[in-house]
């Protein structure tokens, strides 16, 4: 056969958004987010160990409007990439694989990611207003 | 045989067989995984409870024995757990062979040298090596 009679498969423009392959993109997406995010980690303790001045960089630039945003989109991330990570933890072990429970798991992780995001902002503005 | 059948018709005519290394990049990606549950959201706590904190209070925290170790294990297991999940996105989306090798090349590299500039960061802290 020609390579041009074999049949396509449809690309990825072509499927319906569904919430199964949205979350699939997204822990890819999180991930290579996450791993700019640890750029940041270092550099708050490597200031810390060089002393006020450095620190007081790090600090004035995560008080900003960009830094303030880049921790809550970081926040969100590490905390979808965690629950769904779970997720793929237990279709690793055989479980959970038909179509309900990966809709069902997939809803899971949406909640719990909202869920513990808005937590640790929460206990972190009570923080710093305390 | 089983295994002559499941080949394919060029991975017969090579003869090679499997490399039998291919599982550990999988493996290296789970275990990882696992470590960094308890130690992110570990790691997300004690950043909430050091909301407002001045340097020197976070010198001291980064400098008791549980803290330090943590971090330091965290630091090997998310840059570990970094290089091999940069690694598949590279493999998945960049075709240039030499665009592709280069970049693993250098996401390794930069990995290796975020996780040891991080543990020395730790470590000259909680060894008191600070000014």
């Amino acid at each position: 056969m020609r390579s041009a009679d074999r049949p396509l498969s449809p690309h990825l423009q072509i499927y319906r958004w569904q919430l199964t392959s949205v979350l699939s993109v997204l822990h890819r997406a999180t991930g290579v987010a996450l791993s700019a995010g640890t750029i940041l980690l270092v550099w708050w303790l490597v200031a810390a160990a060089s002393g006020p001045e450095a620190y007081e960089g790090v600090q004035d630039f995560l008080g900003s409007w960009i830094g303030l945003l880049l921790l809550f989109g970081w926040t969100v991330s590490l905390f979808y990439h965690l629950c769904n990570g779970i997720r793929h933890l237990v279709w690793d072990t055989g479980h959970a694989l038909d179509l309900e429970s990966t809709y069902v798991g997939g809803w899971i992780v949406v909640g719990a990611t909202a869920t513990l995001t808005l937590v640790a902002w929460i206990a972190g503005i009570a923080r710093w207003v305390s | 045989m089983m295994a002559s059948r499941m080949r394919s018709p060029l991975g017969r005519a090579i003869g090679l067989g499997s490399a039998k290394d291919g599982v550990d990049h999988w493996w290296a990606q789970r275990i990882t995984a696992i470590a960094l549950v308890p130690l992110s959201l570990w790691f997300v706590a004690s950043v909430i409870s050091l909301v407002g904190a001045d340097i020197e209070s976070v010198q001291n925290w980064v400098g008791l024995p549980l803290p330090a170790i943590l971090l330091m294990l965290l630091l090997i297991a998310l840059f570990y757990h970094v290089s091999l999940g940069l690694q598949v996105v590279i493999e998945d989306y960049v075709h240039t062979e030499l665009a592709k090798i280069g970049l693993i090349i250098a996401v390794r590299l930069l990995s290796f040298g975020f996780a040891v500039a991080g543990i020395f960061a730790v470590l000259s802290i909680a060894l008191g090596s600070t000014s």
